[in-house]
């Protein structure tokens, strides 16, 4: 249903200062497009944990941001991907207190709960990709799961 | 204005039909103000329903300049959403359902189609099929516009009213120097929570307060969700460096959160406000003088 | 004990010294290996002795992620064993709302809303620290 413009930006995550870069770089593209504070930082927290999991486990890879809209809505979507080992248990990887690169075990599962749309794929050997949206002004969303 | 004389190499039908609205814009826009949907909303003047409808012939015209008339995004309709949203929704406060604003919309397309029959009649037939199909769809496509952009304004006045509401229902007290309060009233669900907490956190750091009250003397039932919420929010106040004191856990609640077998665990409880806002007094060490000797000093 | 006031090289993060307390206060975006780096400083500081306590000023830090916690539930650990307690002071309304959504509820921490509060804090209480509970997810 929904239309996404194109890809907008594509950043490097190489080393520690890019998850930086990613993070300033969501949090611009996040209050430009009238994302509330709080959602702002649920976003930009999503990236950041997002971004480390491409780096640490995925050995890097890039993030790509697109703006979104459906009915009259306006989003932003995130995808992370990399061509490390990929992910080889994924419901193992998004229950909370696994880990195994460091954190609290929040990663996956933790970054799902702060976006309104997650999707991930991988492929054991070739690689991630996960792919989150988030929208504006969906005012509070009424999700009753997790 | 292109004095456009068909004949020769046939451009492509868009084209035509942009040329076609172009040149009879004055005579489109004069009938259209005559059609209710025109004539009902812009009841100013003749000439202010002439010059909406003028805008409206110009946005098709640069629509069908890009070829893109099955596309309700193209950019040339931008000119006129707000217009259009304007017309429906007045349509829609004069009482029409949008079924009717729909087919008052569709009502617009006969008159525009005669001129360009009208136009085109020396035309091989099938040429004018096509041009006239073009016009259709172009057509269909204004309609498509006019009501997504009807809804989605319905939709931004849901939304608003709805964070209106939950805004209303969730008033902050200042019940002292570094104490506030929220009394809730009603369902507590997904939504609300989230304004409760950040209303909340958000008034624990303006007033500079050490203790924060949830009143649940008013949520009629909680659920192993509800409760997942209020201890999100005690949590979340004691990460500001607050203490968060829930009261107001009627015994039938109180008897629920056993049954569910939750374990409200580290959260403060106290059974009404007043105990509450006692138990805070005491923590800040505040001072209160009884009328009754003997009843304040236990600290 | 001047060597606790090296220069701080690009990308550090100063561990002053306040009588018997460090304030540490964080830039807004501190990258991996400053928060790597602050742990160390931190734990070298408290081993020299005489530190009764570690204030962390996060009201400038814009997103605490599971990262940036854990290396916060660390210092809390970390410092808590030589007498030494951690309070982190002044988070912001949406990065608490975020680790409570997050799930990172850091039930080990002491806090406090500003770095004043949490001197107070340290102050008030020089009795041991009330039950330090044990907290969810070991390093």
């Amino acid at each position: 249903m929904d239309t996404a413009a194109g890809v907008e930006a594509r950043l490097p995550i190489r080393s520690d200062m890019d998850l930086v870069w990613v993070r300033q770089h969501v949090r611009h593209a996040a209050a430009k497009l009238g994302f509330s504070l709080v959602d702002q930082t649920k976003l930009v927290t999503a990236a950041s944990e997002l971004a480390r999991n491409t780096l640490v486990h995925g050995g890097g890879g890039q993030m790509e941001t697109a703006q979104v809209t459906t009915g009259g809505n306006g989003g932003l979507r995130l995808t992370f991907s990399d061509s490390g080992p990929g992910i080889p248990d994924l419901d193992r990887a998004l229950s909370d207190g696994y880990t195994s690169g460091g954190g609290l075990g929040m990663g996956l599962g933790g970054a799902r709960r702060l976006v309104h749309d997650f999707t991930v794929e991988t492929v054991p050997g070739s690689g991630t990709s996960v792919r989150v949206t988030s929208w504006v002004s969906r005012p509070p969303r009424l999700r009753e799961d997790v | 204005m292109p004095q456009h004389e068909t004949g020769g190499a046939p451009g492509a039908p868009a084209h035509e039909v942009r040329d076609f609205l172009r040149r009879r814009s004055e005579q489109i826009a004069q009938r259209w103000a005559d059609e209710p949907l025109f004539r009902t909303v812009f009841t100013v003047s003749r000439e202010e329903a002439v010059e909406a409808g003028r805008a409206v012939v110009d946005a098709l015209a640069r629509v069908a300049d890009s070829r893109r008339v099955e596309d309700p995004d193209a950019a040339g309709f931008s000119a006129v959403r707000e217009q259009l949203a304007r017309m429906g929704a007045a349509r829609s406060r004069a009482g029409l359902s949008a079924a009717q604003v729909s087919s008052e919309l569709a009502a617009l397309l006969p008159p525009v189609d005669r001129l360009l029959v009208a136009d085109l009649e020396r035309e091989r037939p099938e040429r004018l099929r096509e041009c006239s199909t073009a016009l259709t769809v172009l057509m269909g496509t204004l309609r498509l516009v006019a009501m997504q952009t009807a809804l989605s304004e319905i939709q931004a006045l849901t939304d608003r009213q709805r964070l209106q509401l939950l805004e209303v229902a969730t008033p902050v007290i200042k019940l002292w120097d570094g104490i506030v309060a929220v009394p809730l009233i009603g369902t507590l669900d997904s939504a609300r929570s989230q304004v409760v907490m950040e209303t909340l956190l958000n008034a624990v750091v303006d007033q500079h307060a050490r203790f924060a009250i949830l009143d649940i003397t008013g949520v009629p039932t909680v659920d192993s969700l509800v409760a997942q919420h209020l201890m999100q929010t005690v949590d979340a106040v004691r990460l500001l460096g607050a203490e968060c004191v829930v009261s107001g856990i009627r015994p039938a609640i109180a008897q629920t959160i056993v049954h569910l077998g939750l374990d409200l665990g580290t959260v403060k409880t106290r059974a009404g406000l007043a105990d509450a806002l006692g138990h805070c007094l005491d923590e800040l060490g505040a001072n209160i003088v009884a009328a009754a000797p003997g009843g304040a000093d236990r600290r | 004990m001047s060597e606790a006031f090296s220069r701080p090289a690009a990308g550090q993060v100063p561990v002053l010294r306040l009588g018997n307390v460090l304030p540490v206060t964080l830039p807004g975006d501190l990258h991996d290996g400053m928060a790597h780096r602050l742990r160390q400083d931190l734990s070298e500081a408290v081993v020299r002795g005489g530190v009764t306590g570690v204030v962390i000023d996060i009201s400038g830090v814009e997103i605490v992620d599971s990262f940036l916690g854990r290396v916060l539930a660390e210092l809390a650990a970390q410092a808590g064993l030589p007498a030494a307690r951690t309070v982190v002071a002044g988070m912001r309304p949406a990065v608490a709302i975020t680790l409570v959504e997050l799930g990172l509820t850091l039930p080990g921490l002491r806090t406090a809303p500003t770095t004043e509060a949490a001197l107070e804090l340290l102050g008030r209480t020089a009795a041991p620290p009330r039950a330090g509970r044990g907290r969810e997810g070991s390093p």
